[in-house]
Formats: structure tokens, sequence, C-alpha cells
């Protein structure tokens, strides 16, 4: 018996020496894009996400280095239990070794989870809220595009400096809103403003009347909008027809993707205030992108900076896999290889990864253009104000990550 | 909590705003179920194509508002008529539940149709010119167009009713559901007239829809996202109750306004409470017959 057993042992032993010995040769990759593909976020990440992750494939020319990169995707429901058993069967059963956008915070959060179980990788872009890389951050989770932080920070600092310092809620009722307002609010608080009332609303609500007229009873000078997507888009539709900004009230937009300025229209839209840290027609290569991009999309709808996120976080994964010089299918240790190398790309510009797993890169403020400045298709924002990488995110001072108390 | 009588009936005229779309879609599933016996899952669907054929008439071909008020209904009737033809009346006489399968696939087809070419965010669609603006109703500011929609969503309403139960039409049509063969034997061509009570039930949807157009984003879920709170409506109503599923939409509507100013969390929930509550009371509904 004992001699079997220990038979047994030493073949183990053998196949994970061989394994360890065979990840330098190992140039397969899997890549899964997890996200809203028929929801109301589907237009801001989507289908556009892994239309981003193909051709951050191609241009990479990793195939040509004898690189194999499978990419799928799948549609989580903005539902984080459907978003988790998607992970675990990509991980356990398709062998999937990154998770690539992972939009919704609700979504995010229970995912990142499941990824630093299994010692995998999530390179966030489409979630908001900055508990990823704060009080729930993991050694196996990359927290891409913006976050909560960073827009409360630049569009939220503006507005109080501009004179706004009392300030009302309309809240999606969950993880990301909390996170958006709870850092928007500090804020405001912070710069010696004051936040009279707030309104929860459950998520994907068509009508806002109600919450608006709420808002408008409480005389708050600026009605921050903690919600996104079509949530949003409703919002601003319907309180241009309360006469909310003719009253003198005016609307935050703390978190607008270009796809909901587009899908408002100028008319509606024009004036608002708000925060990225990519915008398509920034300079010839953000437009060189973009061009390339929109020509795959049904739609033609020019990228999100959640989509040109998800290119940018591929890109540089795919250094930190050459730099390895071959897939580990260990997910801290590719994450702490992105770590070390600085961020370079032709989206995001200079930057770095923090050893809590933010990415790092300057962020903009934004004012929407009205439609008379609006010279060709698309052209929608005009840049009020940069705030560069270091200062755009929460500093590292600040952070209560774990990972950091070594 | 202290009320603020001005806020509540602020909510108040909201709630009812928001009841004239249950009241019109509740009305067509009504119809629909009452005279033809299908549960229509498609209703949010044609809904939302209400909503575009509306915006391609405005945007592609230079029509209006007001027309569109006509035109797209019809579109959408035809398009309805055509679906009863070719697919719904072989399910005639069978279970409710094929109806309702095959038209829930219908709907996720359509709504995937659209949001494919279309996206998710949606299209922009302006309230009409003469409607802009809005008036100081002291403790409320009432948008012009939310009023309209209110008085227009009474008529239509109203009107319908009125067609159904009191009209020569009607009795034929009420008859036709109720013993077929004979009302055939008096001349009657009973399955042209079922098709064009689809056509009237789809129409109606498509006509809630081009109402909503102007004030929310013309988007390919938009029906998805209302038609479950539009079967619940119908469910406390009383299936194929057509006053009973008037009444109850616009009563849920100011339900639903009071709980966004009290609870807002359950203002997407207290629908369905309302509606468990009344089916464990009375099982047929508020106002329906027992089959």
């Amino acid at each position: 018996m004992r001699n079997k057993a220990s038979a047994v042992l030493l073949g183990a032993a053998l196949a994970l020496a061989a394994s360890g010995a065979a990840y330098a040769q190992d140039k397969t990759v899997k890549i899964g894009v997890l996200t809203d593909n028929s929801g109301l976020y589907a237009d801001l990440g989507g289908p556009g996400s892994t239309v981003a992750a193909q051709m951050a494939i191609e241009d990479s020319g990793m195939a040509a280095k004898g690189w194999k990169l499978d990419l799928i995707s799948a549609d989580h429901q903005n539902k984080p239990d459907i978003g988790t058993s998607i992970a675990r069967q990509w991980i356990d059963v398709e062998k999937v070794d990154v998770l690539m956008d992972v939009l919704n915070s609700g979504v995010a959060l229970a995912v990142n989870n499941v990824v630093k179980e299994k010692n995998n990788l999530m390179i966030n872009s489409g979630a908001a809220t900055s508990d990823l890389t704060n009080a729930q951050c993991s050694p196996n989770t990359v927290h891409w595009t913006y976050d909560t932080y960073m827009l409360a920070h630049s569009t939220g600092q503006a507005l109080v400096k501009a004179g706004g310092d009392t300030w009302y809620f309309l809240t999606a009722d969950y993880a990301f809103g909390a996170a958006l307002e709870r850092d928007t609010t500090a804020v405001v608080l912070a710069n010696g403003g004051k936040v009279v009332g707030t309104v929860k609303h459950p998520l994907n609500t068509a009508d806002f009347s109600s919450f608006l007229l709420q808002a408008q009873a409480s005389k708050a000078k600026i009605i921050g909008m903690a919600n996104a997507g079509g949530d949003t888009t409703n919002t601003i539709k319907q309180a241009a027809e309360f006469g909310i900004v003719s009253g003198g009230q005016k609307l935050a937009g703390l978190l607008l993707f270009i796809s909901d300025v587009h899908s408002l229209g100028l008319p509606v839209a024009q004036g608002l205030n708000l925060s990225a840290t990519f915008y398509w027609d920034a300079n010839d290569q953000t437009r060189e992108f973009s061009k390339r991009f929109s020509e795959r999309m049904k739609t033609k709808s020019k990228p999100t900076m959640v989509q040109a996120g998800v290119y940018a976080g591929l890109l540089h994964y795919f250094k930190a896999l050459e730099a390895l010089g071959g897939n580990p299918h260990d997910g801290a240790k590719v994450a702490d290889k992105m770590k070390e190398i600085p961020t370079d790309d032709t989206l995001f510009g200079k930057g770095m990864i923090q050893p809590n797993g933010r990415a790092i890169h300057p962020a903009y403020l934004f004012e929407v253009k009205k439609p008379s400045e609006s010279k060709y298709p698309w052209d929608y924002y005009k840049l009020i104000g940069t705030t560069p990488a270091e200062q755009a995110f929460r500093p590292l001072a600040e952070s209560t990550c774990p990972l950091l108390k070594k | 909590m202290s009320i603020n009588l001005q806020a509540l009936m602020a909510q108040l005229l909201v709630g009812l705003i928001n009841g004239s779309f249950y009241a019109l879609l509740s009305l067509g599933l009504a119809v629909i179920f009452g005279m033809l016996n299908i549960i229509n899952f498609a209703h949010g669907a044609v809904y939302m194509m209400g909503a575009f054929c509306a915006y391609f008439l405005l945007n592609v071909m230079g029509i209006g508002y007001w027309p569109a008020l006509i035109i797209a209904p019809i579109v959408v009737g035809i398009f309805g008529m055509i679906l009863e033809r070719t697919m719904l009346q072989w399910l005639a006489g069978l279970d409710h539940l094929y109806g309702l399968l095959l038209t829930f696939g219908m709907a996720l087809i359509i709504q995937g149709v659209f949001q494919n070419y279309f996206g998710s965010s949606g299209l922009p669609y302006a309230i009409p010119a003469e409607l802009q603006g809005g008036m100081n109703l002291g403790f409320m500011f009432l948008p012009i167009y939310r009023g309209w929609v209110v008085i227009c969503s009474l008529i239509v309403c109203l009107a319908t009713w009125f067609l159904i139960e009191r009209t020569r039409l009607g009795a034929n049509l009420r008859a036709a559901t109720e013993n077929p063969t004979l009302v055939r034997a008096f001349g009657i061509n009973v399955p042209r007239m079922i098709t064009l009570t689809y056509g009237l039930g789809v129409g109606l949807a498509a006509l809630a829809g081009v109402l909503s157009a102007p004030i929310n984003q013309v988007r390919p879920l938009m029906g998805a996202d209302l038609i479950i709170v539009v079967f619940a409506v119908v469910v406390i109503g009383g299936m194929g109750s057509i006053m009973g599923s008037i009444i109850t939409g616009f009563a849920l509507g100011i339900v639903e306004g009071l709980t966004k100013y009290f609870y807002p969390e359950a203002s997407n929930t207290v629908v369905f409470v309302l509606m468990v509550l009344v089916l464990l009371v009375k099982p047929s509904g508020l106002t329906g017959r027992t089959t």
C-alpha cells in the first residue's frame, strides 16, 4: 500500500515539475470578455468591448511571434449570480486566462472574488466602483479605465468650485450608485458644500419624473446623477421636460459616456460637464483607432472609454506575457508583471499600475458642445481641464487596500 | 416622515401620467386575451416598434408627431395582423402556454434585431413644438406634453371600451369568442374579425409607444422593461376585463407614484406585491370573471 501511495505521489510530483517547466514555452492564451451584451449598458461596453479585444489581439502582432490567442465572450445580463457562474465555468472548464471588461460594479465585485479564489486575472474596464482597488482590492485584479473616485474628484470638484455648493443625489440603487454617491459626497463636503438630500431609484427605471420632482423641491443647486447608461439619459431628457435646468438647477452627469451623449443628441445634452479618461477625437492616434473601430461596429459608433480600456488593458497584458516569455496560467504572477512595466499606449498615454491594481492615467474634464459648435459627426466634447495621472485617482496613502500593508 | 401636501399632489399626478401608459398597454393585452385567448408577450416589442416607427417617420420621411400618432399604430397593426395570419392563428384552441411561448419568442427576436442595428442606448425624439413647455400648477410644474398623454390615453381607452362593450361590432366580436361556429353560421367572417382584433390590440400598444417616444429614449428594450409590470396590471385587473384593465392601469400608476415618494427603493416591486395580495384574495383579479 505504502509503496503504491508513494508511487502516486512521485508521479504527481513529476507531473507538477513537468508542467512547471512547460509553462515557459506555453504560448496559448484564452481571453474572455464578460459584459452586458443585451441590456442597458450594451452600448458602452457590450459587443464593442469584444471588437476592441479582437483589435488588440490583431494589433499586438502576438500571432506572428508564435502565440495562439483565443477570444470568447458572454453576456452577464447585469446579474452578479450569472456573472460569477460564467466566470467559474470559464476558469474551470474553458481554461480562460483573463477576464476583460466586466462592467457593472455589482457583477465586478462578485467576479472579483471568484477570480481571486481561482488565482485567475481580471482586467476590469467598465465597472466604476473604486472599491475594486480599495477595500476589496485583489492581487488578481487590475482596474483600468476609470473609477468613482476619479469621477467624483474631476466632475464633482469642478462643479463645487464653480459655485454649486448644495447637492441632491439621484442614485442608482446598487453597488455602483452607492459608491459614486459616497465618493462624490466626500468631495462636496471637503470643498465646503453640503448634500441636502438623496433618492435611490431602482436600476433600469423608465420614468424619473417622481424623483425629479423631489430633486426640484429640494432647491439644491446641483442635482448629481449617480447613475449610468439608459438611466442617465432618461433622467436628463425628463429633467429638460420638467424645466429643471431652466429653473436654475444644474444637472451633474457624474458618469456620462459618449454613447449617452450621442443618444441624447446635442440639443438636450449641451452644456453638461463630464469626466473621462479617453475621448476618440483627442489626437491622431485615438482618431485612427476609433475610425477602425467604428468601421467594425454595426451601429458605426465611436468607442467609449470602456471599450478603449479593454483594448489598452489587453495590450498591456500581452506586454507582460511577452516579458514572462510564456503564459504561466497564474493570474497574480501576470498581474505583478503588469504592475512592474509602466503603461504606455496610444489611447491612454503614459501611466502605471499601482500595487493595489489601479491603473492611473490623466483624466479629462469635458463640456458637451452646443449644436452650433459641432462640426462633424460625433464632434461632441470640448476639453476644459486635465488632471495629471497622479492626482486623478485615489492616492495610495488614503487607500485601505490590504495589499498595501506589508 | 413629514408629509408635504404639495409634494404628495405632484406625485399623484405623476402617477396618473404613468398610469396612462399602463392603461393603454394593459387595455391592448386585455382585448387580445379576451377575444383571442392569447397571452400576448410580444406586446412590449410592438410598443417599442411604435416608438421606432415614429422615429423613422420623422427622421427618414420627415413626417412629424401628429401624423405619426395615426400612421405608426396602423403600420405596426398591419405587422401584427401578418403575425396573426402567419403564426398565431394556428394556435387557436391550444393551451395558453403555446401562444405565450410563441409571442415571447417573437418579442425576443424583434428586440434582438432592433438592438443589433440600433444599439441599446436609444435614439432621440423631441417633444412636438406645440406641446413643449409647461405650466405651473402651484404644487408642481406640469409639462404640457404629460398632460396631453393623460387626456389622449383616457379618450382612446374609453373609445375602445365603447367599441367592444357597446357597439354591434363589439357584440359580434364577443359572440365570436364565445361560440365561433354559431357566429359563422350568421355569415360573419370570424377569422378576419380575429385578425383585425389582434391588429387593434397591437395598434394600441404602438400608439402608447408613439406617446412615450418624446418622454423616454426610443430604445429597443423600452418595452421589455415595461411589459412585466403591465402583465401584473392585467392580472390584478382580471384577465380579459376591458374596464378592469383601464381602471387598474391608472390606479397602479398612482400607487407606484406614491411608492416613489415614500419608499423609492421599492417602486419597481410594489406592483408585484399588490399582485400577490390580489391573487391570494381574489384569484380571478379585481374585476375578472371566473372562467
